[in-house]
Order: C-alpha cells, then sequence, then structure tokens
C-alpha cells in the first residue's frame, strides 16, 4: 500500500526516488495490453459498420468524439455526426429529441460526465420515455490516473438507478463491437461503459459471444466463483490462472449486463458447490454489481460465503493507473493475495 | 508595477516573469514527457499579468484570507497554473521533478486537496464561474475587499453551467468578480469557432449584451493584458467584468507554434531540451 500523503497539502516528501516512465497521472492511460493482442477502436469501428447497414444511425458528441473512438464513425459518415461542443446536457437532450423524430442516436462523452452532469437531461428526456438513445461513456470506473474529475467510480451505482435504462460493461474488444450490434437492435436507452484506443482482447479463445442481458460461464472452478464484469473479467481470469497454480480451482462467471440483472444464471452459479463466491467489478463497493448480486442472494434466501471485490467508496488519488489498481485492489495480485486470505479464514 | 504583491521580489519586469513560467512548464513537461504544454505557453503572459501586476497574495500564506482568490476551472491547465506558483514562491521549485508522480503535490489535473495555491478543483469543465459568483458573495458578506478571479477556458462557455453563471454574476452585481477566458480556439475534438458559433472579435459583444464589462485583448501582449486587468478593477460599475484574452497555442517556442494545433500537442522526446534551449538563449531582463 501507498502512504496517503499525496492528498494533503503538507510538506513535500518524496516516496522514492522519481521513475519517469511508471508514474504518471495522465488521462489517457492504457489496461495492460502488455503481451496481450489489442483491436483498435471496437466501437467506433464497429458502429461505423452497422450504419453502413442502417440509416436509422446518427452519432452525436460533446467534443470527445476523439476520445470516444466516435470519430472513426464520424470520419466515415459526415453527415450523421454532430458535434454538439462541451455541453453535456444537451448532448442528451439533443439525442432525446433525434430519438423522438425516428433516429437512433449514439452519444458519446466520458463516462464521470454522462452519469454526473446529464443524469437528470437522461432521465428525463430519454429513459422516462423510453427512447432508443445509446450512451457510450469512455474512461469507466478507475481507468484514467486523472483523479476524482475523470474517475466514473459511481456510475454503474448512478444508472442502475434510473428505470428504463439498460447498462452494460464489457469486457474487451470484441465484446464491446458485439454490444454496440446488440444495443442497437435492442428497442430502449443504454448506457454501455466503453474501453477506447488499442483494446485487449480476451473472450474470444473462449469462445464467448455477448449477448444482452446474458451472464456467461467463461470457465470453470471447484473453490471459487468469480462473478465479475467489465475488464475485472480479464482480471479475474489472469487471478484465476495464478490461483490454479497454488491448486485453488475458480470459476469465472462474467456479467457484462449490469441491468436487468441475468438473476436465474447468477442464482444458479452462486448456490452451485459450496463455492466462495467473490464479485469483481471496476465500480465503487456501492451500488454496483456486486450489491446488484448480494441482494439477488438475499431476496432469493440464497445463503452463500459472499466477498466483494471493487473500488472503495472514496475519492481516489490521482497516480499511475498500475499503482491505484494495487492501491484500490484491481490489479490481479492483489486479488490473488485477498482470495487466499478469505479461503483461510 | 506589482502594486498588490507582498513578499515578491519587486523589478522583476513581466517579460521575464511569463519567460520564467515558460521556463517552468517546459520543464514539467520534460520531466513526464508530456503535459498540456500547447495551453501552458499559450498563457504563460495572462498568467504573469494575473500574478505579477494584479493579484494580491502572500506567497507564504496562500490561505491569507486578504487575498485576490484565483480559480483554475481547466484543470488540464494546472501546468500552466504551477509554473506560475513556483514563479511566485508560492510552490517551491525543486518539486518541478515530481510533476505528474505518484504522490506529488503536482498532479496532471488541478486539485484543491493536492497544491497550496490551486484554490479549487478543476477538471470537470464548467465548474469555475459558478464558484465565482459564490465567492463573490461570500466576499461581499464578510465586507472582504477581495477579488475573486476565474480563468476558464473557451471550450467551457459550451456549458450552460457558464451562462447561469453569467447571468448570475449581474444580478447581483458582483462587481468584485473578473472572468479570464483563454480563448485559443482549441477544444477537444478541434476548434472552438467550429463547435460554438462564435466569430474572432464578437465575443467581448456576447458578455456586454449579458452585462458585463467586456474587454477582449491579445492576450500575449503584456501592455495590453495590463491595461485591461487595470481596467477591469478600476471599472465604476456594480457589474462583473470579464477579460477575453485572445492568445496562441505554444506561443514563445517557434517551431511549435506552428505545429498542427490540436488538444495534446505532441512533444518529442528530444524537443524539451530544444525548446528550452530556444529560451535560455535569450532571457530577459
Ligand atoms: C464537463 C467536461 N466535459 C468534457 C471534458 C473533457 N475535456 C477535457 S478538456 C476538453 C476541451 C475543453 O476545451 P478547452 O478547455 O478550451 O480546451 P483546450 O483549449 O485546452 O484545448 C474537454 C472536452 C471535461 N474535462 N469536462
Ligand atoms: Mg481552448
Amino acid at each position: 500500500m501507498i502512504p496517503s500523503m499525496s492528498r494533503r497539502k503538507g510538506k513535500y516528501t518524496p516516496r522514492k526516488a522519481p521513475d519517469h516512465k511508471l508514474a504518471t497521472s495522465a488521462m489517457i492511460a492504457s489496461l495492460d495490453a502488455e503481451g496481450r493482442s489489442t483491436i483498435d477502436a471496437p466501437f467506433g469501428h464497429a458502429l461505423t459498420d452497422l450504419a453502413k447497414r442502417r440509416e436509422d444511425i446518427v452519432g452525436l458528441s460533446a467534443d470527445l468524439s476523439k476520445y470516444t473512438d466516435l470519430h472513426v464513425f464520424a470520419n466515415a459518415h459526415p453527415d450523421r455526426f454532430y458535434q454538439m461542443g462541451m455541453a453535456e446536457a444537451l448532448l442528451m437532450s439533443a439525442a432525446a429529441g433525434l430519438a423522438r423524430e425516428g433516429f437512433v442516436p449514439f452519444a458519446t462523452t466520458y463516462a464521470v460526465f454522462a452519469s454526473r452532469r446529464a443524469y437528470d437531461f437522461i432521465c428525463m428526456a430519454i429513459a422516462e420515455e423510453s427512447l432508443p438513445v445509446k450512451i457510450c461513456c469512455a474512461l469507466p470506473g478507475l481507468t484514467t490516473g486523472y483523479g476524482p474529475s475523470h474517475q466514473a467510480t459511481e456510475d454503474l451505482a448512478i444508472m442502475r438507478g434510473m428505470p428504463n435504462l439498460t447498462v452494460i460493461d464489457p469486457c474487451d474488444a470484441t465484446e464491446i463491437a458485439q454490444a454496440t450490434q446488440a444495443i442497437a437492435d435492442t428497442p430502449g436507452p443504454v448506457y454501455m461503459r466503453l474501453l477506447r484506443g488499442k483494446v485487449p482482447d480476451v473472450l474470444g479463445e473462449y469462445g464467448y459471444r455477448f449477448e444482452l442481458g446474458k451472464a456467461k460461464t467463461i470457465i470453470d472452478g471447484s473453490d471459487v466463483l468469480f462473478i465479475s464484469t467489465g475488464f475485472m473479467t480479464m482480471r479475474t481470469l489472469d487471478a484465476a490462472a495464478a490461483l490454479a497454480r497454488d491448486n485453488v480451482s475458480c470459476g469465472v462467471l462474467h456479467v457484462p449486463t449490469i441491468k436487468p440483472l441475468d438473476t436465474q444464471t447468477v442464482l444458479a452459479e452462486a448456490q452451485k458447490g459450496g463455492r466462495l463466491v467473490v464479485t469483481a467489478e471496476n465500480h465503487s463497493v456501492t451500488g454496483g454489481l456486486g450489491e446488484a448480486v448480494a441482494a439477488a442472494l438475499m431476496r432469493s434466501g440464497a445463503f452463500v460465503p459472499f466477498r466483494q471485490i471493487g473500488l472503495p467508496d472514496e475519492f481516489l488519488d490521482a497516480g499511475a493507473l498500475p499503482t491505484l489498481h494495487d492501491q484500490y485492489g484491481l490489479s490481479v495480485d492483489s486479488i490473488v493475495s485477498r482470495v487466499k486470505t478469505w479461503l483461510e479464514d | 508595477m506589482s502594486d498588490g504583491i507582498e513578499n515578491t521580489g519587486a523589478n522583476v519586469s513581466l517579460q521575464r516573469r511569463a519567460w520564467a513560467i515558460r521556463r517552468n512548464a517546459l520543464r514539467m513537461g520534460e520531466v513526464q514527457g508530456q503535459g498540456y504544454i500547447g495551453q501552458a505557453l499559450g498563457v504563460a503572459d495572462v498568467l504573469a499579468v494575473s500574478f505579477f501586476h494584479a493579484l494580491r497574495f502572500r506567497p507564504q500564506d496562500p490561505e491569507w484570507d486578504g487575498r485576490d482568490r484565483f480559480y483554475l476551472s481547466i484543470g488540464h491547465y494546472a501546468i500552466a497554473l504551477y509554473a506560475a506558483l513556483i514563479e511566485a514562491g508560492v510552490l517551491p521549485e525543486d518539486e518541478i521533478e515530481t510533476y505528474g508522480m505518484d504522490d506529488s503535490r503536482m498532479p496532471m489535473s488541478g486539485m484543491a486537496a493536492y497544491t497550496p495555491g490551486m484554490e479549487i478543483t478543476g477538471g470537470s469543465l464548467g465548474h469555475g464561474l459558478g464558484i465565482a459568483v459564490g465567492a463573490g458573495l461570500g466576499l461581499k458578506r464578510k465586507a472582504n475587499p477581495a477579488f475573486v478571479y476565474n480563468m476558464l477556458s473557451d471550450g467551457e462557455l459550451g456549458e450552460g453551467s457558464t451562462w447561469e453563471a453569467v447571468m448570475s454574476a449581474v444580478q447581483w452585481e458582483l462587481d468584485n468578480l473578473i472572468a479570464i477566458v483563454d480563448f485559443n480556439n482549441q477544444q477537444a475534438d478541434g476548434p472552438t469557432r467550429a463547435a460554438l458559433a462564435t466569430e474572432p472579435g464578437t465575443e467581448a459583444a456576447k458578455w456586454e449584451a449579458f452585462g458585463w464589462f467586456a474587454q477582449e485583448v491579445d492576450g500575449n501582449d503584456l501592455q495590453a493584458l495590463v491595461r485591461a486587468f487595470d481596467a477591469a478593477r478600476a471599472h465604476p460599475g456594480p457589474v462583473p467584468r470579464v477579460i477575453i484574452c485572445n492568445t496562441m497555442m505554444c506561443k514563445g517556442v517557434p517551431f511549435l507554434e506552428t505545429r498542427d494545433k490540436t488538444h495534446f500537442i505532441r512533444v518529442e522526446a528530444d524537443e524539451w531540451a530544444k525548446a528550452l534551449n530556444h529560451l535560455d538563449a535569450e532571457v530577459p531582463l
């Protein structure tokens, strides 16, 4: 753990000699793509292809098309792209207006700005009327070291609270591409988290295919069941591999659709064979997947050993993303060590 | 000059201050190999006049209640404000080496909890002017004669919240509020004038129509800035004041000035030293 002196105005005491390469609180940070194959701008390319077949698709951004990969679509279909300026409330209202006229708008910004600033505009102009606006947002959870202004640590909690809204947290490039198609085909409003730029591609090798509203088993295991969403499924798969070397057998249930939750699959898997259930999400422990699963278990009267991996209910530090993932428990190492401790309890 | 500054070396020219701000910012960029250097170089002259001509503050006591407040809305401009705070003696120069590092007091995006002299947490754009309205009301309530300055960007003129504050400041007759708009004609996706229906030279008229005392100046002309800040402070009317500063990104480093303008200007690894050498070749008195 990093001693938390950083959020103080006290005298600066360096923690260690500066390491120019590793430590940066820059806005754009990549997810550990090292050694993994990646695909460039999966959302932008998927939407571009889709728009070739569907005349009703339009794209809007609030001065963040380049940073949400929507620029790929904008370059391919310039007459169907609307630059709304840095005005997130307007972005959502205008998307609602386009939807009322029969179009299927994909609106992009960062997750913080859609969920925090534009909430009421999404809620009343879009969700209350179940308009088919697809809100696709980059920088979900802790995917930037830039500090709380850009860390959407509670977006799932905020969006889960909105009636009518489907909420999706895809894991990798292929899933983002498949989900882009799927949300265009579903009638109502959707909030989808995006990974942008070079996005790791991992689920393909397990023969996985995204289906809206479905949780799916990626690997089976007998001691621990990870129930994970978003890029944390990459991490739980890596943690499962590491734990296997210590003879701990872990299964991974991937839950990309947070709402509506695939309660049936979650309950069936969680009650199978006395496994320790560990939810894992790139989100605050408050109001995300973990609490959704816990509530489903309690409501059904299923009492299983349950632990939660997620971000603390705090405004997080700025810093290098790998540092922060270690500090706040999203790294593979920290998952592995906590699971071991929990199994010993 | 430097009429309001307490405990800061007098007799240093504004040219020299602006040069030092640019130099500090380039050194921070060099530490990380990145940073919003185009913005920092562009706004250096505005910051020099703000901190070394207009503002009253005590470098050793950044929370002194008599200070003029300086609210930076634009979190990503932190590199520029750190550079000015170092030149002002609020932050020590040797912390340049920590810029953007884990546990640094100078993270890439400006936040109040981290840095002396960083009054508000920026980054989520469109907050600053509203907070400044509240501070202006609070100062009046306390009969504190200080000014509150808010430095905001042209991109922030797209946010509705900015215009809510624009109208409120007039309603409350906030003659202690001075907005400084860095109009560099740049946003994340491209030129500001391609996103907001604004022509060069028309921005002041818009603010005037809302009831502000508005001036539009060349934000890289120190003398013009001094006159504008003096006029903003001295204006007799019970209205808020705005100085729209047309700035050029990368100003002061010719090989960057001519580079294609983007929100995040790429600088190659060897170019930081090249830029610093360019500055060091001609040190203003
Ligand atoms: C509310 C909000 N929306 C979007 C962003 C993402 N963003 C960061 S900087 C920026 C451009 C804003 O324009 P400006 O400040 O004029 O940019 P610059 O001159 O530095 O290029 C955007 C859209 C943000 N930080 N806050
Ligand atoms: Mg700008």
